[in-house]
């Protein structure tokens, strides 16, 4: 178990830093997104499944769906 | 280029510092004794099998209903915003429309979003999740039926109308106890019920109905103002 959180937790740095990188705004909201939804796996494995519904469907849903809106609104991809 | 360094002296003085207060605390550690009150307290004093529930909505329900209102004003600051940028938007494109899989498969799994998030709250005092949780799947259910269908709009004089009764009972349910021998604000006057059943811990699951339908219509209002502004003004003017 603590070796599948070292692997989410990398995963979600990597997620996190290319989500800033990303020159292509939708696929950085999308890397955002993944940020979200790992970092809900990461609420179940410490035994807080609350937090982690609230995580997923927020942050990873809701969140996302409006910062695409607002991408789809302005610039597609990053000067 | 001083500036970089100015950035990364900064960013460097706040990684020192962080490690240093963290280093003196053992991860996990129990820092504080009201954790363990709640634990040992919490099920014979509210009769709640899920403890987070009767932490947030017993002990400290007053912070919940503060919660509520500011979701309440965030809702209600982008409906504003959006109404005000509305004037003179220009017209947009007529949008494509999803493919057949994209629509039909939507329309079989909206129920079964909606009876999941109703599920999580009313059973927010037994299991993991509640009205926030909840509230905020069967948003993301709407959600999905406006992408399937754009130009779809919700009842919002109805969404409206569910917010204000939800908000109104939670308070009501509040100052009722106000009125009970105790004198406090949020008492649970009802009886425990049996433990470990959907009628139990007296107001608690009634609040978090509450809650529910409170923050699906907000949340629902906010994804609706979002896509109306992308898709509905085309067809107005």
């Amino acid at each position: 178990m603590i070796l599948v959180s070292w692997i989410l937790i990398v995963l979600m740095i990597g997620l996190a830093v290319l989500s800033i990188e990303l020159k292509n705004l939708i696929a950085a909201v999308v890397a955002m997104g993944a940020v979200s939804l790992i970092i809900s796996l990461l609420f179940l494995l410490l035994q807080a499944p609350d937090v982690a519904m609230a995580e997923a469907s927020i942050g990873a849903a809701l969140t996302m769906a409006i910062y695409i809106i607002g991408v789809r609104e302005t610039e597609r991809s990053e000067k | 280029m001083i500036r970089k360094i100015v950035y990364a002296i900064f960013a460097a003085i706040i990684v020192i510092a962080l490690v240093m207060f963290f280093a003196a605390y053992p991860f996990g550690a129990n820092k504080m004794a009201v954790g363990t009150y709640y634990l040992n307290h919490g099920v014979a004093q509210t009769g709640a099998a899920n403890i987070v529930t009767s932490v947030v909505l017993d002990y400290r329900g007053f912070d919940t209903l503060g919660e509520v209102s500011v979701l309440f004003a965030a809702a209600a600051g982008v409906a504003i915003l959006f109404f005000m940028l509305g004037i003179g938007k220009k017209e947009r494109e007529n949008l494509t429309k999803p493919n057949f899989v994209v629509r039909v498969g939507s329309r079989i799994i909206f129920p079964f979003i909606l009876l999941f998030g109703t599920y999580i709250f009313v059973h927010g005092h037994l299991t993991p999740g509640g009205g926030f949780q909840g509230g905020s799947i069967i948003a993301s259910g709407f959600l999905l039926l406006y992408l399937s269908y754009p130009g779809t709009r919700v009842n919002r004089g109805g969404l409206s109308i569910i917010e204000g009764l939800a908000g109104l009972t939670f308070v009501v349910l509040g100052l009722w106890g106000l009125f009970t021998p105790t004198d406090s604000f949020l008492y649970n006057f009802l009886p425990k019920g049996l433990f470990n059943t959907l009628v139990s811990a007296g107001i608690l699951p009634i609040i978090y109905i509450a809650i529910g339908f409170k923050v699906a219509s907000e949340f629902a209002g906010i994804v609706d103002d979002m896509m109306c502004e992308v898709i509905c003004r085309g067809g107005e003017k």
